[in-house]
């Protein structure tokens, strides 16, 4: 295959995977998307290995390394429970984070890649090759460390140094530093200190900043990490001078990045406070002391039997899903009884909240994944309106998503976050472990209203006696 | 000692409604009274003696014996002279009582050293809705009140076009629109009539909205809202334009339903007698404040007349014309007003002056008049109008959301970031080689094509977007590729200077760990995606 040849058909994978994007804004035409993007995977990578950079005896060699990774790939992929998504994207933003610094280095310590290139083109690949390395190795440490966020492994609480700002900074300037030397080094072994001391560096920082984040804010930290292992793509790119890669590096890089723009809008929230961390620990402790309006009235428990009879005389239900019925897998409890209140003619309808769960549209998986029909689940913004002609709203394991305090008072730390508004509901069934209050670390004055009941109990045990509570 | 309460068998004449239901007993025996019931109580309201006994209640077979034995009476109407004299020294009586109406009836019970609670009392505030049955028997009549004009009432509500021609629908008008004007309006847009309504508050006009009606307001700026939620008098200018109204929309409808009432005055004369002539033969009028002399100087209260070709409806019995439901409802109430009254579950009233709704409710306390009680603290309409005000400002600001691209950004910001961007330019272009800059313009075109892109992505599909684009993100696998046995084209690259070994080992291990991804996230959003399904 020519040189020529491989060109264009990296323009055809590009297409393909702007056709792939492109396809997954609707349900109808996802499938395909999904499709394009396998397609153009392909097509991208025969192209290379039959390309004129790739001699024959390399083949076996990618053959063996494909064969392996991808059959731990698609057992990965079978294996991994729904709930389990965040913790394996994240996981996999780490792969990408560490192909980018592996493929860094050996590009590094690779004369042939710089050799016919004046003095300024090298300086520049230099460039190239240290910031891949950077974000690379930010991506790696990062979504190692919200893997395990994720996955439970290490706590969800924001770990906040004290001078954390400053540790940042220190951290920045270093980078800045050895990237100076790593550019006025005049060999390879003299410049792969530097190269080293930054990686560390960069390893150093990616943990930091996502141990500053708090659960809460994970949907963020997850699409941010995905966008950083676009940019790790895109660097690559220009360090390899292959456009394909720089074109698909950052497509997925901005892609990234506005998810996380939408979900920081999605909690009113600046995406560099975010960043900076800390939600519910540095913001939420002084408005505490600063007179929250204690939430007056008292809590209603109310049985498994009594939600059932509230659910059996009621003409319309919105059920408002949160992170507790992912962690308690009752996604398909919850199904059987949206099927058996539907079968009796009911209205039932899911609100979703955008930032509900750990990772965006993390809600709208577990509920496809349960068989809900996706026209019956509904944005915050379709269905906000709909609240005050709603019988019953059911909100299984969530808190700060349903909180009127964000809307009422000013001096709650999630004021302005946009909430669903299920206390307009003529009854409000909130089901919860016990009162304890959400990430934010805010008490919810939806608990103290006079048309809210409780169900305590875990999210999964409670909803099967209230599916046999339905039947009987 | 746990008290026990009488159901006595209602006495006015046409009364079929009960104080107390089987279901309704069984809760009164958990919060730990016993009941007593009169035998054929609620026969009336379709309700046998076995039905309470089965439910755990005496049967007791008289009057006399059954308001002797009993510490807490239950009833719907308002005691009677003979009732009154029933009624044990001490005793407690929960039922309708309209003390404004009634002074010598308050003075009789005081006398007899009775706690009194009145249902009609109840304070409206939100808390106490639960118990408020002038509500749930508002509701009813609003309800019944259609009912009977549509079997007075020669022609369907609905619309219909059928082979022996087309039938136009009713149009109803519906005159005030609390709990019965807009139970009222409910039910006649049920029966598939068009509906019209009038009120004097102004904030009720989204109420009859949502109930499918059409707000028709008095063209004249005054305030109608009075204290606790109800209406109040209106000035003689509004009255005329009112008149206007009413008169232009009796010359179009069928049916008027009038529910104007002013608490402690005689119902506002809202119909004349020349707007009922202007109607058409066989229309209907029900006037539900006939008890209070009537909405329409027509009206003859209790009776069913045909003025002018116009019929009109003067019931003034109309929840007791749905004696089951209205029994169910009223029982429910009195079991709430009872749970207020006992928060100990031992069966014994607490009357705790303390609490703002009981003694809103309580008359007569302990042979002492209290009525009428100090202005409740905070009126319920008024002040849900004005919290619902800074309620709407978020929920509009979040609706923007994306998708629609989010608010323009000021002028001040868009002016910085341009300057930002040509300075980063400028040093680009001064700085880079041409090769770098062909890279850079595929790079800047293509974060502009994934905005695009992206930004149309409903948000139910995040997370098959993210595994897809991470998917996608393996083609950092190239770089791996290119570097695993790049052929030897120059004479000019010494094999030795290359480190082969180790440079390949770095492209297998960086080949596996992307295929990992590849396959991983592709195979894992196919996963996803088949699992959406309409």
């Amino acid at each position: 295959m020519s040189g020529s040849l491989t060109s264009v058909a990296y323009i055809a994978a590009t297409i393909l995977f702007i056709l792939s994007l492109g396809g997954l804004s609707n349900p109808e035409t996802s499938r395909r998307g999904n499709l394009y993007g396998m397609i153009g995977m392909s097509i991208a990578v025969l192209a290379t290995i039959l390309g004129p950079r790739v001699s024959a005896q390399g083949i076996s060699w990618i053959a063996g390394a494909l064969v392996v990774g991808g059959a731990l790939g698609l057992y990965l992929a079978r294996s991994v429970q729904m709930t389990q998504m965040p913790e394996l994207v994240a996981f996999m933003h780490s792969l990408v984070g560490l192909v980018a610094v592996v493929v860094g280095y050996a590009s590094f310590i690779d004369p042939s890649a710089a050799l016919d290139m004046s003095a300024a083109e090298q300086g520049i690949h230099h460039v190239e090759v240290y910031l891949g390395v950077l974000i690379g190795a930010v991506t790696l440490s990062g979504s190692v460390i919200a893997f395990g966020k994720l996955s439970g492994r290490i706590g969800g609480k924001p770990l906040l140094l004290p001078a954390r700002h400053w540790l940042n900074l220190a951290l920045l300037l270093g980078v800045i530093a050895l990237g100076y030397v790593f550019l006025s080094a005049s060999s390879i072994e003299s410049g792969m200190q530097p190269l080293i001391a930054m990686t560390v560096l960069a390893l150093v920082f990616g943990v930091h900043m996502v141990m500053a984040i708090g659960g809460a804010d994970m949907p963020v930290v997850v699409s941010m990490l995905n966008s950083y292992s676009g940019w790790a793509a895109a660097a690559t790119g220009f360090m390899l001078s292959n456009d394909l890669l720089i074109v698909t590096g950052a497509l997925v890089g901005s892609s990234g990045a506005i998810l996380s723009y939408i979900m920081c809008k999605a909690m009113n929230r600046n995406f560099f406070s975010v960043i900076a961390g800390g939600f519910g620990g540095g913001a939420g402790a002084p408005a505490k002391g600063g007179g929250v309006a204690e939430p007056a009235g008292e809590v209603v428990a109310v049985s498994s039997q009594e939600t059932a009879d509230l659910l059996k005389e009621a003409a319309s239900v919105v059920i408002v899903p949160g992170y507790g019925m992912a962690v308690a897998q009752a996604q398909h409890t919850v199904y059987e009884i949206t099927k058996y209140l539907r079968e009796k003619g009911k209205n039932v309808r899911f609100a979703i909240h955008p930032v509900a769960g750990r990772m965006p549209g993390h809600m709208n998986v577990l509920l496809a994944e349960a068989k809900v029909p996706y026209d019956i689940v509904f944005e915050m913004d379709e269905i906000n309106d709909d609240f005050p002609q709603t019988a019953v709203a059911m909100v299984i394991g969530a808190n700060d998503i349903v909180n009127p305090s964000a809307q009422d008072d000013p001096s709650s730390p999630i004021a302005g976050m946009p909430v669903l508004e299920v206390w307009k509901a003529q009854t409000t069934i909130v089901m919860k472990r016990s009162m304890a209050s959400g990430y934010a670390g805010v008490d919810n004055p939806l608990f103290y209203k006079e048309n809210n009941r409780m169900l305590f109990g875990d999210a999964k045990k409670m909803l099967d006696e209230v599916l046999a509570a339905l039947k009987s | 000692m746990s008290q026990s309460i009488g159901v006595p068998k209602e006495v006015f004449p046409g009364e079929k409604r009960v104080a107390t239901v089987p279901d309704v007993v069984q809760k009164l025996i958990k919060l730990g009274f016993s009941v007593a019931v009169q035998s054929g109580a609620g026969a009336a309201a379709s309700i046998d003696d076995d039905a309470y006994r089965a439910a755990g209640a005496s049967i007791v077979p008289d009057a006399a014996s059954l308001w002797s034995g009993a510490d807490i009476i239950f009833k719907v109407r308002a005691p009677s002279r003979d009732e009154v004299n029933l009624l044990r020294e001490g005793g407690t009586l929960v039922s309708f009582i309209w003390p404004a109406q009634n002074p010598q009836l308050l003075q009789a019970l005081a006398a007899k050293q009775a706690t009194v609670l009145a249902m009609d009392s109840v304070p409206r505030i939100s808390r106490a809705q639960k118990l408020d049955a002038l509500s749930s028997m508002a509701n009813i009549g609003g309800y019944r009140a259609v009912i009977e004009a549509a079997h007075e009432f020669g022609r369907f509500f609905t619309g219909q076009i059928t082979a022996a021609g087309k039938v136009p629908p009713a149009k109803v008008f519906v005159i005030g629109a609390g709990v019965a004007g807009l139970a009222a309006i409910g039910a006649a847009n049920g029966l598939g009539a068009i509906v019209r309504a009038n009120d004097t508050r102004a904030e009720v006009g989204d109420q009859i909205k949502s109930l499918g009606a059409e707000f028709v307001p008095v063209e004249y700026v005054e305030e109608g809202s009075g204290g606790g939620g109800y209406a109040k008098v209106m000035s003689e200018g509004f009255q005329k334009a009112q008149r206007e109204l009413f008169a232009k929309q009796a010359k179009e409808v069928d049916i008027i339903i009038t529910t104007a009432l002013i608490p402690g005055k005689p119902a506002p004369k809202l119909i004349t007698a020349e707007m009922v002539q202007s109607m058409k033969p066989g229309s209907v009028i029900v006037d539900m404040a006939s008890e209070q002399g009537g909405n329409c100087e027509l009206t003859e209260p209790g009776k069913v007349v045909v003025k002018h070709g116009v019929i009109i409806i003067g019931y003034t019995d109309l929840p007791s014309r749905l004696p089951t439901q209205a029994s169910n409802l009223y029982s429910t109430n009195l079991f709430r007003l009872s749970e207020e009254l006992c928060k100990a579950k031992d069966g014994v009233f607490n009357v705790n002056m303390d609490d703002e709704v009981i003694r809103g409710t309580t008359v007569v306390k302990e042979g002492t008049v209290t009525w009428p009680p100090p202005v409740p603290k905070l009126s319920a309409a008024p002040a849900g109008a004005a919290s619902a005000k800074p309620d709407i400002k978020p929920a509009a600001s979040a609706k923007k959301g994306h998708g629609a691209g989010g608010e323009p950004m000021s002028a001040g910001a868009i002016t910085v970031i341009f300057a930002i961007a040509a300075v980063l330019f400028a040093l680009i272009g001064v700085f880079a080689p041409p090769a770098f800059l062909g890279h850079f313009t595929v790079f800047v075109l293509a974060c502009f094509i994934g905005y695009m892109v992206v930004w149309n992505v409903t948000p139910s599909l995040h997370t098959p977007l993210m595994s897809v684009t991470n998917a996608i993100s393996s083609i950092i696998i190239i770089g791996a590729l290119v570097q695993i046995a790049p052929p030897v084209i120059d004479a000019v690259t010494p094999a030795e200077m290359r480190p082969d070994v180790i440079i390949r080992w770095l492209a297998v291990v960086g080949i596996a760990l992307t295929a990992v991804n590849m396959f991983g996230g592709f195979a894992v959003t196919r996963r996803m995606l088949s699992m959406f399904r309409k």
